[in-house]
């Protein structure tokens, strides 16, 4: 299965965010966006799950054009991991793993006993079995984005889209959001996920996407696309290199 | 704090129990638990209950009609305000949000005004709430912006001050004599003109809206989430919005074209039910009707009896909800600092 669009046009009702955006995803494989502030990141994770009509274009998921299949079925085939947040209600971590399992039951239906059994499997695939019957509000920022990330795992989707799935993480829950990224792209996904840091593309993603001003600048293997140039012209500012032998990050200059 | 379902649903049923005790002991006319019980089973058994007619005519004519108009009200009130904050996703929403109660409002008072009877007064009143949220609707469709549930929300403001001040303008045409008063006891919210005949309408409007909440409780717990996660979760959420809007529309102006605006009840004892239970709503609706319930059953009891006139019922709870309210914005305060 493959996402994929071609001259995409994306943005709001009142205002174009980005055009000529060619991109596409494969199963097993994982995708970096990486790009400055408003440069139409978060606009195109949401064109590229429907949330958002492109402006032109089309989002197609092998080959059949996305905004024509149902939501609940979409539901099924691509997970969404979005910024952390707090949440307004004090749910418990089960409950809120479980809604990830609504696009499987019917509009008036209450969890099956194998939606608890899949938000279980995902609770314990991401180590946090223990939080379920904690409330998501209580919880640190860190288990709140495994817990958002289990409940996209319950919906059993094809490709799972991370909005800055690090963003708010301390060092030690960055690795572990990253390695799971790796893990389940190995695991046959297809990840999409965007990032402030380069260097997390180079820990997790296959390939990179580089995006500026609405429009993708360079895209391709990770280790050849996140070169000091390319880094510095896409964030207009500059870039120090740190390697060894055999590996390469960086640091902001 | 573990909360489970099963210890919600206790106390709420002895809450309930006790308040419809309470509103059935209490009042002028002494009546004993033996009465009441032994009134009822005869209504049951179609037996004779053996104890005098004035006392049968208490329990099962004078008291009973408003001891269970008095339950529907406040259950429905309560379930309307528990889907409309998990909808508007904000614990501060009240069940009139969308102007339901400016629109009955309005409508009872033109019916007074035009001097029509109860049963018109009060269809009046429930045309006039889902006209209102309709059109508040309507507007909030129209206006495509980025956040839906804002838009709705302003939109509601807007109507709601605007037949807010149709309200004002009758009230000001009005005979000062007549109308005046009847106009302001409505606003306030009363049981005491409650018969027999109104509890057929009231029951099947609320227990029609309450069954359709209840159906759809677990969508309902995922309509709480923002928009765009709801919908990467594979629900359609304009018509879920518009089915959970409409139901919870329908309970509201249901009660308040029985009862008048009774405030507070829907924006309190959701937050009481979601301390038991949680907020799952499959546990939070019936909790929530039934600690509602009893609530407005213990309201009223102290409306008909604590003085020689009858206390409207807004006043009541305006007096429990507003220290309510201020202790529920200082502990929200504290979360979110």
């Amino acid at each position: 299965m493959t996402i994929a669009a071609q001259n995409l046009s994306i943005g709001y009702r009142d205002r174009l965010v980005g055009s000529g955006i060619t991109i596409s995803l494969r199963e097993s494989e994982s995708l970096a966006l990486l790009g400055p502030n408003g440069g139409g990141k978060t606009t195109l994770l949401k064109t590229l799950l429907g949330l958002l009509p492109p402006r032109e274009g089309e989002v197609t998921l092998n080959g059949a054009a996305l905004s024509a299949i149902p939501v609940r079925e979409r539901a099924r085939l691509i997970g969404y991991v979005p910024q952390v947040h707090t949440g307004t209600f004090a749910f418990t971590v089960e409950t809120v793993v479980l809604m990830g399992r609504t696009a499987y039951g019917s509009l008036f239906s209450r969890p099956s006993a194998k939606d608890f059994a899949v938000a279980r499997q995902m609770l314990e695939r991401l180590g946090i079995a223990h939080l379920a019957q904690r409330s998501y509000t209580e919880i640190s920022g860190g288990e709140r984005q495994l817990v958002l990330l289990a409940r996209a795992l319950a919906q059993e989707p094809r490709f799972i889209v991370l909005d800055e799935p690090t963003a708010s993480l301390d060092f030690g829950n960055q690795g572990k959001v990253l390695s799971e990224i790796e893990a389940l792209a190995g695991a046959g996904l297809g990840v999409l996920f965007t990032t402030h840091d380069p260097n997390h593309a180079l820990r997790a993603a296959h390939r990179v996407c580089l995006l500026r001003a609405g429009a993708i600048v360079a895209e391709g293997k990770t280790k050849q696309m996140l070169t000091r140039e390319n880094l510095e012209a896409l964030y207009g500012a500059a870039v120090l290199p740190v390697s060894d032998s055999a590996r390469i990050a960086f640091l902001p200059g | 704090m573990r909360r489970s379902a099963l210890t919600g649903l206790t106390i709420s049923l002895l809450l309930l129990a006790a308040g419809f005790a309470i509103a059935f002991l209490v009042g002028r006319f002494p009546v004993s638990l033996a009465d009441v019980l032994s009134v009822l089973w005869a209504k049951i058994s179609g037996q004779p209950s053996g104890v005098s007619g004035a006392v049968e005519t208490v329990v099962w004519q004078v008291r009973g009609p408003r001891v269970l108009a008095a339950f529907l009200v406040g259950a429905a009130l309560s379930v309307a305000g528990a889907a409309f904050q998990g909808l508007f996703r904000n614990p501060l929403v009240s069940p009139d949000i969308l102007g339901a109660s400016s629109g009955a409002a309005l409508g009872a008072v033109l019916g007074i005004y035009f001097s029509l009877g109860v049963v018109a007064i009060q269809a009046f009143a429930f045309i006039g709430g889902l006209f209102a949220v309709s059109a508040v609707y309507l507007i909030g469709s129209a206006l495509r912006m980025r956040d839906p549930i804002l838009v709705l929300v302003l939109a509601g403001v807007v109507i709601g001050a605007l037949l807010g001040s149709g309200v004002g303008l009758i009230k000001y045409l009005a005979d000062p004599y007549n109308q005046l008063p009847a106009i302001t006891f409505w606003l306030l919210g009363s049981l005491a003109a409650t018969s027999a005949s109104d509890l057929v309408s009231l029951f099947s409007l609320i227990a029609a809206g309450t069954f359709v909440l209840l159906l759809l409780r677990h969508r309902m717990n995922v309509m709480s989430l923002p928009e765009e996660e709801a919908r990467a979760l594979g629900v359609s959420t304009g018509p879920m919005r518009i089915a959970i809007v409409a139901a919870a529309t329908l309970v509201t102006s249901a009660s308040v074209a029985a009862a008048g605006i009774i405030g507070w009840v829907g924006l309190v004892v959701p937050h009481i039910a979601r301390s038991l239970t949680g907020p799952d709503f499959a546990k939070l609706l019936p909790v929530a009707a039934l600690l509602g319930g009893s609530f407005l059953l213990v309201i009223d009891t102290i409306a008909r009896t604590a003085a020689t006139i009858e206390i409207p019922l807004g006043i009541l709870t305006a007096f429990v909800g507003t220290p309510f309210f201020i202790w529920l914005l200082a502990s929200m305060q504290k979360n979110w600092s």
